[in-house]
Parts: C-alpha cells; structure tokens; sequence
C-alpha cells in the first residue's frame, strides 16, 4: 500500500475584509497518495486556489492539520516553511510567472539557489537535462518574452521539477493555454508522473483534461463535495 | 549561501534598468565627489597655509612687544636685548638673533615711485628669516659698521621701480631725502596665504636708525627679533631661555607678566591648521548633505523597484527563499549603488580637484587639493553605508511580504 503524501483534516481558512468574514475553506479534508495524479474541480471562488496555497505552505490555515510528506507544516516557522517549499513542492501557475530578465536554464536553476544543503551535482546541467527532457533543448537560453505560452510554461515545468519534489501544485496550468498546447502541457505533466512518481495534483475547469487524471475532487464551498 | 550569486544577480537586476540605476548613482557620485573635493580644498588650503608659514624660516620664533596692565614698568625691546641673546651663553638653544626695525616709506627712481616696508635688518637676518638674493648680495656686517646707504630689494619692488630686473644692481633710489645705492634683489617668494614678503627693501639696521625711523629713538628700539633655533626640538627650551632672558633684563618681578610676546612658528602654524580645520569640516559637512539626499534617491528608487518586483518577490518565496534571502538580495543592490556610486564619486573628485587647482593657479594663487587615502576610504565608506541605511527599509518591505499576496499582484 502506497503512503499518504499529503493528508488534510479540517482545514478551515477564514479571510477577515473589514467587517465581513470570509470562508474560503470550512472543514476540508482530503488525502492523496504518493505518485496519484488529482483533479481539482470546482466553481470559480469555491476555494481551489486558497487550497492549493495551503498545500503547497504559501500560507497558513486558519484551522485544521496538514500532513506533508510525513512533516507536520502547521506548527513551521516562515523559515521552515520556506525550506519546505523549497524541499517538497514544485508550484505550477496559470501565468507561468517567470522571471522576465532571466533565460530558461536561469530560471529552471532558481529553485536550487535556495537550496540549504548545496552539492547534489551541477546546477546548470540539471536544468539542461530537465529543459531536454520538457523539449526545450534549443530554446535554453531564451528569455520568456521570446517564447510562446506553451514553451513557457514548459520551462515552468522544468522548474517545479529541479529539486525533485514530493508534490507538483499546478493552479489551472493550461488556463492560458488553447486547447492543443494544453494537452501537450499534459501529456507533458503525466509522462513525468509516470517516468519519476511524482505526485500531480492540479486544478483545472475542463472536464477533458480532468479525465485524464486518476482521480477528480469536487470542491463546493470551502468543501469536499463528493468523490 | 552563495553570495557570489547573489553579487551577480544584483549586478544583472541593476544593468536591467541602467538608464534609472544610473540616476540613482549620480546622487551618490555628486555627494561623493562633494565631500572629497571639498575637504581636499580645505587640505590643501591648510597645507598651503603651513608652507608658507615655514617658508618664513626654519625654527623660527618671534620676540615682539606687548602691554600688560600686570606690568608696572613695561619697556621696549632693543637692540641690547637681541645682542643679550647671543652674547650672554644663557640660551645654548638659540642658534642666531635678527633684530628689525619697520617703517613705511615712498620709494622713488626716475618718473617711478612707489609705497612700501622698509626693514632695518643685521646680515643674520638673511639665514634667520630664510631669505635669499636673486642677483647681487645681501646687507654685510661692513654696511652695519658704515651706516652704508645700500639696500636690498623686494622682487615686487624691482618690478615697481624699475619694471625690469636687469641692470638693477648699482642704481640709485631714493627714500626720504637720501639716495641708496640698489645692492642685491631677493628672491622672488610668491604670493602666499599671508600677504607677499616681495614688497619690501631692506636696509642695513644701523642706517634705518640713524636716517629712517624717528629721533625719539634713542634706547635703539627694535620692533621685533627674529630667533632661530638650534633645531626643532630645542624650540620650547629656547622659548624659555629667551623669556627668562628677557625677564631679568627688563627687571620683570615673578607675580608681574611679561612685557613681550614669544610666537614660535609652531604656535602659528597650530592656529592655521585648527583655523583650516574648522574650514574643511564645514564644507565637508555641507557637502555630506549632498550625499544623504543621495541616499534617500536611494530609498525612493529600491521603493519604487520592490513595489514593480512584487510578484518576482512573491515567486522567489514560493521557491524556497526565506525572508532573509529577498532582504539580502536587496540591500545588495542599494549597496552596489552606494560602493560603485562612490567609487566614481572618487574619480569625479580628482576630476574636480585638478580643475580648481587650475583655478587657483590661474588667479595665482597656489592651492593644491590633496585628496588623501583615508578621504577617499571615508567618502567611500560613508557611501556604502549611505547605501546600506537607506536600502534597508524597501529591503525589509520586500522580505516582509506575504508570499500568496505578492503573488496575486500584477
Ligand atoms: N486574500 C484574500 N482576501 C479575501 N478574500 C479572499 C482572499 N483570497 C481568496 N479570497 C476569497 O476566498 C474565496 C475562495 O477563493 P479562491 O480560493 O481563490 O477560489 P477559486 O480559486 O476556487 O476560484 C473567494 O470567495 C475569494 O473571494
Ligand atoms: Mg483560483
């Protein structure tokens, strides 16, 4: 039996605006195991993002426990937390977020300046390899503004990738994309899980890309609707 | 963690906007540069200040009269006294005693006359006072003896009287009712801080008591007495011979002052220097302000760069930086602004300081700026610290923001 990489009990997330409390998360609770492959569907402002922010400990729960990877997050430290991201989660978003004055290998290689226990080989060779394997191996030293939204968010790829992470968090990740590069970005996404096990959890409002995956959570009202 | 990386990436975010990181170094250079230039002109006006006050002669120490209300019988000094210094074996330190007369005379050669100090002197005054003749001799021990009618003249003098210098030698002044024969032309000094000592003759002492200075005279009162001693660590104990001297001539009883003032060069010097000192922190200061407007162009433009850099800032920290990686990355950046601002600062500075050198010398004067080693260490020290003070509020602004907040803004 495969472990659980991320088990959730809970968790509630309440955003104070002035006077009006608001509810993103109200007792959410999901596992998912090591190498899975999830969907995230929902209704826009029904707590997909504000999950996914959670678990990848870009911020904290109001309420509620979370298990990443077997470390307990809810009681880190920032500094820890930022460890942990750095460690654990390769984070995907919707508008790539690249650094615009940087090239590709640059970018992919961010990550691992972070990295506190420095030495586990080269860090421009890593980044090559991962640019060769996204299918970028003549676009290494491109900046973003030169190159089309589906080869960014390839580089995007590379980069949640470099620290070989227990979960990939991708946010709508062919949310810019048409409908023939977003397939590509996950076929892309699903050969990784298959060739590394690492764990894909995305969000995403097409019911197509949502069949691809193992697995599709509902999530309505700061809840898991049903499974 | 690696820190030449974070030298690199800094040095790539600046070279990203140069046009505006450049702006934001001018403050820095312009404060820099002020600063240095202005304290080298304050250096080099002290150090002109001194050279020309040791040009006056080498150990010098001046003997002059003073009033005392502790002092019931004042008396002048004389030619007696000036003698007593040398003669009497009480002061080993003294090595030779000049005693002058002053007084101001028209001058006239042919069509041409002119207004100027007349010095009574003894040939020692020539070693004492470190003056030297360009052409022909000084007053001789001879010329002392005959109350000779010779004189030795000033170079601005020459100018005034003759308009050249050749052919001097041999002519005949006059100064009062009698003609002097032109013996010897001094050595041109130059223009300096206090006043020129090229516009004087000098005549033998005997001569300007007996023809120059006023009947009255009759004790040989000296105006002042030149005394050069030994060497320079003797100058203190030579001022405490020459007043104990001078103190039982002028039968000074111990609870009453003394009736004449003793001035070593030093002395002169010391009060120049805290005089040019005051000067250079002054227009130091006033440049230093220069530099902390710089600064806060610093603080303005890191500002404005953390809020463009939000969403970078807020990528960074999903990644894996801690709130001390983003703080360092931008203080880096203000620092670099404050040491390479500074460093050019050093530059422009030297630029500045031969300009007004050239200044200077065009209106003949001689000031030399001298921007020392531990000018330009402070300057630039200051500016990176400049850097550091003023980055250090949009750094913490960066590292404080909340990961999830910055990643949302556009
Ligand atoms: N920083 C915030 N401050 C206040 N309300 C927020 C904040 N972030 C999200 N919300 C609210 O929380 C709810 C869930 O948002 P989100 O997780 O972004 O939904 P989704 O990604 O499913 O569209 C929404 O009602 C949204 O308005
Ligand atoms: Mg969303």
């Amino acid at each position: 039996m495969k472990k659980n990489v991320v088990e959730v009990k809970d968790l509630v997330k309440t955003y104070q605006m002035g006077d009006i409390q608001v509810n993103a998360l109200r007792g959410l609770s999901m596992s998912v195991k090591e190498g899975e492959v999830i969907a995230i569907m929902g209704p826009s402002g029904s707590g997909k993002s504000t999950l996914m922010n959670t678990l990848g400990c870009l911020d904290r729960p109001t309420s509620g426990t979370y298990i990443l990877n077997g470390e307990n997050v809810q009681s880190m430290e920032d500094d820890q937390l930022a460890d942990v991201r750095n460690r654990q989660v390769g984070f995907i978003f919707q508008s790539y977020n690249l650094l615009s004055r940087t090239t590709a290998v640059a970018n992919v290689m961010l990550p691992l300046r972070y990295k506190r226990n420095n030495g586990h080989g080269d860090p421009k060779k890593i980044a090559e390899e991962l640019l060769t394997r996204v299918g970028l191996e003549d676009r290494m030293n491109h900046k973003p503004f030169e190159m089309s939204g589906g080869q960014q968010q390839r580089v995007a790829i590379a980069r949640a990738l470099v620290n070989n992470p227990a979960i990939i968090l991708a946010d709508e990740p062919t949310g810019n994309l048409d409908s023939k590069s977003g397939k590509e970005i996950m076929d892309l996404l699903l050969g990784l899980n298959e060739e590394r096990g690492v764990t894909l959890i995305i969000v995403t409002h097409d019911p197509k890309i949502a069949a691809l995956t193992e697995r599709t959570v509902r999530i309505l009202d700061g809840r898991v609707e049903n499974e | 963690m690696n820190s030449w990386r974070v030298l690199k990436e800094a040095v790539e975010s600046l070279a990203s906007n140069k046009l505006r990181t450049a702006l934001t170094m001018l403050g820095i250079v312009i404060g820099v540069a002020a600063v240095l230039s202005m304290t080298a002109i304050g250096e080099g006006a002290s150090s002109s200040i001194t050279s020309s006050i040791e040009s006056m002669g080498t150990n010098l120490i001046y003997i002059s009269r003073t009033y005392s209300d502790n002092n019931s019988n004042p008396q002048a000094l004389t030619l007696a006294d000036a003698e007593a210094l040398v003669e009497s074996g009480g002061a080993p330190s003294v090595l030779a005693v000049a005693p002058s007369v002053n007084t101001s005379r028209t001058v006239v050669y042919g069509d041409n006359s002119t207004s100027t100090t007349i010095i009574g002197v003894t040939p020692d005054f020539a070693t004492v006072r470190n003056k030297t003749v360009s052409t022909g001799r000084f007053i001789s021990e001879a010329d002392i003896d005959a109350n000779s009618t010779v004189a030795v003249l000033g170079s601005d003098v020459v100018d005034d009287l003759f308009g050249a210098s050749v052919g001097v030698i041999g002519q005949k002044i006059r100064i009062g009712n009698m003609l002097y024969e032109v013996v010897g032309i001094l050595e041109a000094s130059g223009g300096t801080a206090i006043g020129s000592s090229d516009d004087q003759i000098i005549v033998p002492i005997t001569t300007a008591f007996s023809r120059l200075v006023a009947r009255s005279n009759a004790n040989d009162e000296v105006n002042m007495i030149s005394v050069s001693a030994v060497d320079s660590e003797s100058i203190d104990s030579a001022v405490s011979e020459i007043s104990s001297i001078l103190r039982s001539r002028h039968s000074i009883s111990s609870d009453e002052d003394d009736d004449f003032s003793i001035l070593s060069q030093e002395t002169m010097t010391d009060a120049a220097s805290s005089i040019t000192g005051v000067l250079t922190i002054f227009l130091g200061g006033i440049a230093a302000i220069s530099l902390l407007v710089g600064g806060i162009g610093i603080m303005n433009i890191m500002l404005v760069s953390v809020i463009e850099r939000t969403k970078e800032i807020g990528l960074r920290k999903a990644v894996g930086a801690r709130n001390n990686d983003i703080l360092m990355q931008f203080m880096t950046e203000s620092l670099i602004i404050g040491l390479i601002g500074g460093l050019i600062g050093v530059v422009l500075a030297y630029g500045l300081a031969g300009l007004i050198k050239n200044i200077a010398a065009a209106s003949s004067y001689s000031l030399n700026p001298e921007i020392t080693f531990g000018s330009i260490l402070m300057a630039v020290g200051f500016s990176v610290a400049v850097g550091l003070v003023f980055g250090i509020y949009p750094a913490s602004r960066a590292a404080k923001l909340e990961p999830v907040e910055a990643l949302r803004t556009e």
